[in-house]
């Protein structure tokens, strides 16, 4: 600051002693002024700070630009497959219908969630049901305990914070490879067999348009609850009156049953979650270079309002110093 | 909170204001009450979570005599082979055998083996390779068939069935542990059923 005190104090000496020797003396990059050296030594405001900033927010807008196309391209790829895998799910719901409050000890949350970041609210409203069924589930009885599985790194980030201790088994990059009803189904089976359950209960956002995504809850209840369901009456009353065909015993047809249920309903929420993720990176993206575009439009107007200052300003000096010679 | 307004307009307008594809099923209004509440009482201030009952098309009861037809939804994990289609007969590869569906057949859930599925729709058959699943056969004629992969027969090179078969059977007498005994008998059982499919 001294330096600039003192570059400012030779500038206003140098019309009286000698114009070009002070060109040489710039505002060094390190230490930007907002005053300018111009032919004479005349002082401008310097339009140099609007201009990098101006520079970065149309870089800004170029990349989100290019995000958002890269978004939407993958969400046409990915749409076609949700929108064929939706018929997966629906036999089985109608089979055994959906009792999301079904009354159970052991509940494990399959969150799902993206690995990536930049896509809208989407991973948070997860998080926030996940933990509102926690809550839920921990409200009807102190025996009841509730775990999560997470798949995805942004769940994770969220989830490590205050719930640690309730937390499974992580999963993470998921999409490395197109998803397929292989590799979501080798990961049901391991949560199948390392986690103790009641009820599974898979939270994802389903995709119901570019701009809305709801967020879902898909429940897949064990054997044994679905017995004690089918007994009690009510909606699964008539499960009894099925047949079972084949196998030694009817319970080890119903146990293929349950797992293929979440295997097929593991599918189609991983396939709807990454179809959401995608319209809502395409969404944010969109809004972050309209709001870059806008920006861009201030700064350029206060660019130009400082140019043209700097402008009057200089011609203002020339012409009071002309006249002061010829007055 | 937009929703729960919705829900309070008759059913038209909701169904012609919700914009959605055409292959989404509209979100029906039935949700689960119980659910909702104890929602409501632990989370006030966020929205319940949809159920996916809200968004499927309820199935119609159970007629008192035996429609003419079977309605058949046959799914894979990539696509609706054929959804709500109705044809007069099914033959499933169940685990006990060739079972033949027909309307009015009694409620039952069958798994299936590798096998010929076949759909007889007045003179026409159309026969499919599945490689498994299950049956679900509902008492309303509604027959619901979700198999991992299923493949038209004229699709199947049958050199590659042979190769497959002699490849597996040598794989199962060179197997050393128990897993890969497994797997080597699952691939000859596959591969024969598929033998079966293209001479039967």
């Amino acid at each position: 600051m001294a330096m600039a005190a003192l570059r400012r104090e030779g500038r206003r000496l140098a019309p009286l002693i000698s114009p070009r020797t002070i060109t040489a003396v710039r505002s060094s990059p390190l230490y930007p002024t907002l005053e300018d050296e111009g032919p004479l030594g005349v002082r401008h405001i310097s339009t140099q700070v609007v201009r990098n900033r101006m520079k970065s927010v149309k870089n800004i807008q170029k990349i989100t630009k290019a995000m958002k196309m890269v978004a939407a391209s993958k969400l046409r790829a990915i749409q076609t497959k949700t929108e064929n895998s939706r018929g997966l799910w629906q036999p089985f719901t109608a089979l055994l219908g959906d009792l999301p409050s079904a009354d159970v000890k052991k509940n494990v949350v399959v969150t799902i969630s993206s690995d990536k970041g930049l896509c809208g609210g989407i991973n948070s409203t997860s998080v926030k049901i996940s933990k509102g069924l926690h809550k839920l589930n921990s409200a009807t009885g102190p025996e009841k305990e509730t775990k999560y599985v997470i798949l995805g790194e942004k769940a994770k980030a969220q989830l490590v914070r205050d719930s640690k201790k309730d937390i499974e088994l992580i999963i993470t990059e998921l999409q490395k490879n197109p998803l397929n009803y292989t590799q979501v189904s080798v990961l049901a089976d391991e949560i199948l067999k390392n986690v103790e359950y009641d009820a599974l209960r898979i939270v994802f956002n389903k995709f119901q348009s570019v701009v809305s995504f709801v967020p879902t809850v898909s429940t897949v209840l064990s054997t044994e609850i679905v017995e004690r369901e089918a007994e009690s009456g009510g909606k699964l009353g008539d499960l009894d009156s099925y047949e079972v065909e084949g196998g030694e015993t009817k319970g080890e047809i119903l146990q293929n049953l349950a797992e293929f249920q979440f295997s097929c309903t593991m599918f189609n929420a991983v396939l709807e979650n990454a179809c959401s993720e995608q319209g809502a990176r395409m969404s944010a993206m969109d809004s972050s270079s309209r709001n870059a575009g806008d920006m861009l439009d201030r700064l350029t107007l206060t660019y130009n309002r400082t140019r043209q200052a700097s402008i009057t300003t200089e011609l203002i000096e020339i012409i009071s110093g002309a006249s002061a010679l010829e007055g | 909170m937009l929703r729960r307004a919705l829900g309070l307009l008759p059913r038209p307008i909701a169904a012609a204001r919700a914009r959605s594809f055409s292959t989404d099923l509209p979100a029906a209004h039935t949700a689960d009450a119980t659910f909702m509440e104890a929602w409501n009482k632990v989370m006030p201030n966020t929205d319940p979570p949809k159920t996916p009952l809200s968004f499927m098309h309820p199935r119609p009861p159970t007629p008192s005599s035996i429609p003419p037809k079977l309605t058949v939804n046959f799914v894979l994990p990539y696509a609706s082979e054929l959804s709500t289609k109705e044809v007069d007969m099914v033959i499933v590869p169940a685990t006990t055998g060739q079972m033949g569906v027909l309307p009015g057949h009694v409620a039952t859930i069958a798994e299936l083996k590798p096998g010929v599925l076949s759909v007889h729709e007045g003179s026409e058959t159309t026969k499919y390779f599945v490689s498994s699943g299950f049956v679900f056969i509902h008492a309303n004629s509604f027959a619901d068939i979700i198999a991992v992969e299923a493949v038209p027969l004229d699709q199947i090179d049958a050199n590659l069935v042979q190769k497959g078969l002699a490849d597996f059977t040598q794989k199962l007498s060179s197997a050393t542990t128990e897993l890969e005994k497994a797997e080597a008998q699952i691939g000859i059982d596959v591969h024969s059923a598929l033998n079966s499919a293209l001479t039967g």
